[in-house]
């Protein structure tokens, strides 16, 4: 009986073949639901997508993680997943180049379009929220622009992290953090509405290149490519950029890395 | 390797299973001989914690502690500053997480106690707190030391809660849990592994003794 249940209540996976299953670095998550929604109406394949932190993604796939195609906010991520073969190799596609801007929500009494970086020490301002340094990517950049203008030294001492870009990005958003360096991305999202952006100028971070990868274990290599292809093409383009990420300037079907002929 | 995680997550067990011990005495008392019949809301109140996500505790006590929150702005207008990413903020999320650790084991061993000794107590002449203090405290003492070490275990475990208010600051919310997360997201594999053997000794031999001194194996007091 017990066992029955068990199996009559397991999600029906295999019921879902043309379904591709996409791990997606947090920056995306605005992004990606657009990228999916577009598809999906091309082509009626599903898309079904799980966000999380490219570090913990790449521990994972690396263990057996049941993903198609891995979106990383680190393109060092699926390097290394082709490199010990758990990527099919030459897909490897470098989407996206992520940009960190500082993001306060109007209840911070800052003025970011005349303070710039020195809205992070006025007096308002107790807690800086940024992802962790540690492991994700738009946390090293954050660390590396606040180094090259001078005030990592005074901020660091107000710098909280979050596990990832997102969370990094709710802390402010929620108000318990008074401003935070997030991806532009998020930051231009519809819950980020209520705040003021302002843009860190690219020369002060090492760019921080966003590689997908479809992995060998795919269960949908043929689905995981198209939906790579569509990315690469003139609308997924259009949808990235509108979500603030720079492009990579490359040809239409071919990455800076060598795909298929 | 660094034991300052470890050692975080150490005063923080200690802190919120001392405060939880005074709180849940005498929620524990009441609902062990309160004869209200609505006594019942209370017990699944007191039991949430250990049916609900972290992330609903953690989220709600996120929202709570933010300066919109009730708790946030009152801490805000006595202190200056807002409740999460701090320890004393983890510290009261904690209390909630591991709220039913300390009052189940609690009024498990109050309603264990002989009904007769208390009365025999009564009309000797002592009262409600004195046979709390002679009779009941003494004969509960495996329940007393059993909340104690499972609301310290629980709390030392506690990872949800603390990701979602923490902020993951050095020496003040980043515990051993969170330290190991990071470590395994990090890819150093070597160092998460040495927490966590720590973490599964230390929890091991945290249950071994509780079970001991249930089972009478071992008692660390002596009983007269």
């Amino acid at each position: 009986m017990a066992a029955a249940a068990c199996v009559f209540l397991a999600p029906r996976i295999l019921a879902q073949e043309r379904e591709i299953r996409v791990a997606a670095a947090a920056d995306l998550k605005f992004a990606m639901t657009e990228l999916a929604q577009q598809f999906e109406g091309q082509t009626h394949d599903k898309v079904s997508v799980t966000y999380g932190s490219s570090g913990n993604f790449f521990s994972q796939i690396q263990n057996g993680a049941p993903f198609d195609l891995f979106f990383s906010a680190d393109i060092e991520y699926p390097k290394k997943l082709e490199a010990a073969g758990f990527a099919e190799p030459g897909t490897l596609y470098e989407y996206a180049v992520g940009k960190i801007v500082i993001w306060a929500p109007y209840q911070t009494p800052t003025d970011l379009k005349n303070q710039g970086w020195n809205a992070l020490l006025s007096l308002a301002v107790q807690r800086i929220a940024i992802a962790n340094p540690d492991h994700a990517p738009y946390g090293r950049a954050a660390v590396a622009a606040m180094q090259k203008a001078g005030v990592y030294e005074q901020a660091r001492f107000r710098l909280v992290y979050g596990e990832n870009i997102a969370q990094a990005a709710q802390f402010v958003q929620s108000g318990n953090a008074q401003i935070g360096i997030i991806a532009k991305s998020l930051a231009l999202s519809p819950a980020m509405k209520d705040g003021e952006i302002w843009e860190i100028p690219a020369d002060m971070y090492s760019p921080i290149e966003q590689g997908a990868i479809v992995l060998k274990s795919a269960k949908n290599k043929q689905g995981a490519q198209k939906f790579l292809d569509f990315l690469k093409s003139e609308s997924g383009r259009r949808v990235l950029e509108k979500y603030g990420f720079a492009l990579p300037n490359m040809p239409k079907a071919n990455s800076a890395v060598p795909s298929r002929p | 390797m660094s034991m300052d995680s470890l050692l975080l997550s150490f005063r923080l067990a200690l802190c919120v299973s001392a405060i939880l011990l005074v709180l849940a005495m005498p929620l524990a008392y009441w609902l062990a001989y309160s004869s209200w019949r609505g006594k019942f809301l209370v017990e699944s109140i007191v039991a949430l914690p250990l049916v609900l996500p972290p992330t609903v505790l953690g989220f709600y006590a996120l929202i709570a502690m933010g300066p919109r929150g009730p708790l946030g702005k009152l801490w805000i207008a006595l202190f200056g500053h807002g409740l999460a990413f701090t320890f004393t903020g983890l510290v009261i999320a904690s209390i909630l997480y591991s709220f039913p650790f300390a009052v189940q084991p609690l009024i498990a061993s109050f309603e264990s106690v002989d009904q007769r000794l208390l009365h025999a107590s009564a009309i000797l002449g002592a009262g409600k707190l004195r046979t709390f203090r002679r009779v009941i405290l003494p004969l509960s003492l495996p329940g007393v030391i059993t909340a104690l070490v499972l609301s310290f275990a629980h709390t030392l475990g506690e990872f949800g809660v603390v990701l979602m208010v923490g902020g993951n600051l050095a020496g003040v919310t980043r515990t051993v849990s969170i330290d190991i997360y990071d470590r395994v997201q990090s890819l150093e594999y070597g160092a998460a592994n040495r927490m966590a053997i720590i973490l599964l000794v230390i929890s091991f031999g945290v249950l071994a003794a509780v079970y001991a001194i249930n089972r009478r194996v071992w008692t660390p007091w002596t009983a007269k």
